[in-house]
């Protein structure tokens, strides 16, 4: 299998860390369609037999960041946004929903290691590679990501649904 | 308890399987007496399989058409690339290497083309049956046109004498493209007929491409590339043989031999 062939099928992966990265499903493409473009055009710098998917996810991290960084010269709400809305719970909808919407409040960075290490389950240092950052930094980040996360998530009365049963 | 104390690096290996066997017994023993932690890292487990329940619906979504396309070429590139590697097979692993990469280098371009192609489809399905205002500069200013998208696109631009042909220009506009601004023409024939003329100068390749044609709807593109600088001509107006006809005589002046 070539690595075209390799690339097409990592597209749905790409796609699933992209929805969860951005939140919404045309920006998570526009950012999925920009890799691609660059990993294809990029694909000879693409060293045979090393990990395309970690690869890939490389190209996909740069080009976020890129794009983050050239909203933020056109866009200066970013720190206006409205807090959470505290809400009860009302079922494992309103949860799932809410998690996706805390997954895009925490800082970028600690969002990129949780979801390499929960959705794509990477390992940490598949995680740091990946990132180009050392493993002792995937692991800090990652440390904080859950703590943020489940404060939020506990924020919102969801403590019940997190709880370990005793 | 254990040898080693717990740190909180262990803790998070603990809840993504990522320990070490011999470690991971220790850890588990620590858990059993700090129930404050074992709930936190068991809520850590349970935040993982919740991300992966939500998302994993998108991975049996199906494949958006403009992100396949990305990847896939037009066939005769893939065909080149498998020709390649089947031929470096026979002449051995470090020339089959260098086939392949030979080879493979122009489909960035043949596709970074294609999308030129789509992007001027839609630029002219959205200007050409505007009434009120197809252009920001009229052609009466056409000097100060061509050196302003000129200036904007960072190349000596021109826009063609269409006449011979039977269209004249209407005037122009500057278009946000993929990385930047796109140089944007408008022509008209007596009859009513509108071509668009779609210039980027950013196709960053040293290649030029063969005269390509392809339809989105009901509008019809001939496209070319020529070292950075991409040309698409469409219309919906005209048949595909009087649209070649239209980007022949743009060609020979865009491209003198």
């Amino acid at each position: 299998m070539n690595e075209a062939q390799r690339l097409v099928e990592l597209i749905p992966r790409l796609r699933r860390y992209a929805r969860a990265l951005v939140g919404d499903r045309a920006t998570a493409d526009d950012l999925v369609q920009d890799t691609l473009e660059r990993a294809w055009a990029k694909l000879h710098l693409y060293r045979r037999g090393t990990d395309l998917r970690a690869w890939l996810f490389t190209v996909m991290h740069n080009v976020h960041v890129n794009r983050v960084r050239a909203a933020r010269a056109t866009d200066t709400l970013e720190d206006e946004m409205p807090e959470l809305a505290q809400r009860a719970p009302q079922g494992d909808a309103l949860l799932v929903r809410d998690l996706d919407r805390a997954i895009t409040r925490l800082p970028a960075e600690q969002r990129a290691v949780l979801l390499l290490v929960t959705l794509e389950e990477m390992s940490y240092e598949q995680v740091a590679r990946t990132l180009g950052i050392p493993i002792g930094t995937v692991m800090s980040r990652l440390s904080r990501a859950r703590e943020k996360l489940r404060a939020m998530m506990l924020g919102q009365g969801a403590a019940a649904k997190l709880k370990l049963v005793k | 308890m254990t040898d080693h104390p717990v740190s909180e690096a262990d803790l998070q290996a603990y809840a993504d399987g990522e320990l070490p066997e011999e470690r991971r017994a220790a850890v588990a023993a620590w858990l059993a007496a700090h129930p404050d932690d074992a709930e936190r890292i068991e809520s850590y487990r349970r935040l993982a399989q919740e991300l992966r329940g939500t998302y994993h619906g998108v991975l049996d979504e199906p494949v958006p058409e403009r992100l396949q396309h990305v990847v896939r070429p037009a066939r005769t590139s893939l065909a080149l690339v498998a020709t390649g590697i089947v031929l470096g097979a026979a002449l051995g692993a470090i020339a089959g290497w260098q086939l392949h990469s030979m080879q493979a280098a122009p489909v960035p371009a043949a596709d970074g083309a294609a999308l030129l192609a789509r992007r001027a489809a839609v630029a002219h399905a959205v200007y050409a049956p505007e009434v009120r205002y197809p252009v920001e500069v009229r052609a009466d200013q056409e000097a100060h046109l061509v050196k302003w998208l000129s200036k904007r696109l960072g190349t000596q631009l021109r826009a063609p004498k269409l006449e011979s042909v039977g269209y004249s220009l209407m005037g122009g506009r500057l278009l946000p493209g993929e990385n930047g601004p796109v140089a944007h023409f408008m022509y008209q024939s007596d009859r009513g007929a509108r071509v668009t003329l779609y210039v980027r100068s950013d196709m960053g390749s040293n290649r030029s491409t063969a005269f390509r044609y392809a339809r989105d709807g009901n509008v019809g593109v001939f496209y070319w590339v020529d070292s950075k600088l991409g040309y698409a001509l469409s219309s919906g107006d005209i048949s595909k043989e009087d649209l070649l006809n239209v980007a022949n005589a743009a060609y020979q002046q865009l491209n003198p031999p």
